[in-house]
């Protein structure tokens, strides 16, 4: 599989985006956010955390109209794979990739730990090696995560089984207490309608080896795998 | 040409949880200042703009509030509008 890594002025977890893609046997193609084009025969895109441009005037907003941004837009609307993960998540947001908006955490704070993710629906490119309501744990680190839309929209992503992860306890259960930034419905990660963009809050690229404490932000990486092989079938 | 300045308000949306505000409107109620309600916190954006007319500039300003300076999935905004009076050659 061939996955293309943008970095962005102010990105910062891009090398940790590769180092996961790599681990899982993957090409990678780095890519700049000023490039006008994207290799030929990428199977994912991703964008990854960090601050792009310094999050100035909000956060994604600036990065969103990045040169590589266009052809990211036209990738996705061909059915091309895209993951942003963290800001990359609230790129894709303030692209119109994603629904919704990022917003300040509830309690105003930076919050950076372990949480524990339940996967709701695995019928997806990004979840399909996960068993139906699988935990997993993997690390936040973000001051603006509070997933926000309004009420129609938040109603027609739990309908159509868009919320692909949800803040939980160990246990599994979504209560606010394991809700680290006030997301409404404990929301940590969606998908489009079409399936093949999706945005998470958490860093499953730093939970991919047991020496850094978790490998369940493999399952990610492996789920494209094997959407992208099954698909070459 | 006409040069206009802009001043810019941009608010989260009502039905948004403003937790800035919420935490300042406590800190008030702590000062001993209870008749203090409904903080919100925004952004205050100034810029200037070249336009034929006022009708032209606002037209501008509302494209740039839509396309870049506010996400309206979680952002109202308005503006005022002033033109600058021409400064005499010395």
């Amino acid at each position: 599989m061939n996955i293309g890594v943008v970095t962005f002025p102010g990105s910062n977890c891009d090398a940790d985006a590769r180092h996961a893609s790599a681990l899982t046997g993957n090409t990678v193609h780095s890519l700049w956010h000023k490039d006008t084009a994207l290799p030929s025969g990428l199977d994912v895109i991703i964008l990854p955390g960090g601050f792009s441009y310094g999050d100035y005037l909000r956060t994604g907003a600036i990065a969103r109209f990045s040169p590589i941004m266009t052809e990211v837009v036209r990738f996705a609307n061909a059915g091309g794979l895209v993951f942003g993960i963290c800001n990359g998540f609230q790129i894709l947001c303030e692209a119109g990739l994603l629904p919704g908006a990022l917003i300040r955490n509830q309690n105003l704070s930076f919050v950076c730990k372990d949480v524990f993710l339940r996967v709701e629906n695995t019928d997806t490119p990004f979840t399909n090696v996960c068993s139906p309501g699988q935990v997993l744990r993997v690390p936040v680190a973000h001051g603006e995560g509070r997933y926000t839309a309004s009420a129609d929209v938040i109603k027609g992503l739990e309908d159509s089984a868009q919320v692909l992860y949800r803040y939980v306890t160990p246990a599994g259960q979504a209560t606010d207490e394991a809700n680290p930034n006030g997301s409404l419905n404990n929301i940590a990660g969606v998908t489009n309608a079409s399936r093949n963009v999706m945005g998470l809050m958490p860093h499953p690229e730093r939970a991919c080896e047991l020496l850094l404490g978790s490998d369940d932000g493999l399952t990610v990486f492996l789920s494209l795998a094997r959407h992208c092989n099954v698909g070459m079938a | 040409m006409k040069t206009f300045t802009a001043n810019i308000t941009v608010t989260l949306r009502r039905a948004i949880l403003d937790v800035q505000g919420k935490a300042v409107e406590n800190a008030l109620h702590s000062l001993h200042m209870p008749g203090i309600c409904d903080v919100r916190i925004g952004k205050h954006i100034e810029l200037s703009i070249q336009a034929v007319d006022a009708e032209a500039a606002s037209a501008q300003l509302r494209e740039a509030c839509d396309k870049l300076l506010t996400n309206p999935v979680m952002e109202d905004y308005h503006f005022t509008l002033n033109e600058t009076a021409a400064v005499e050659a010395a």
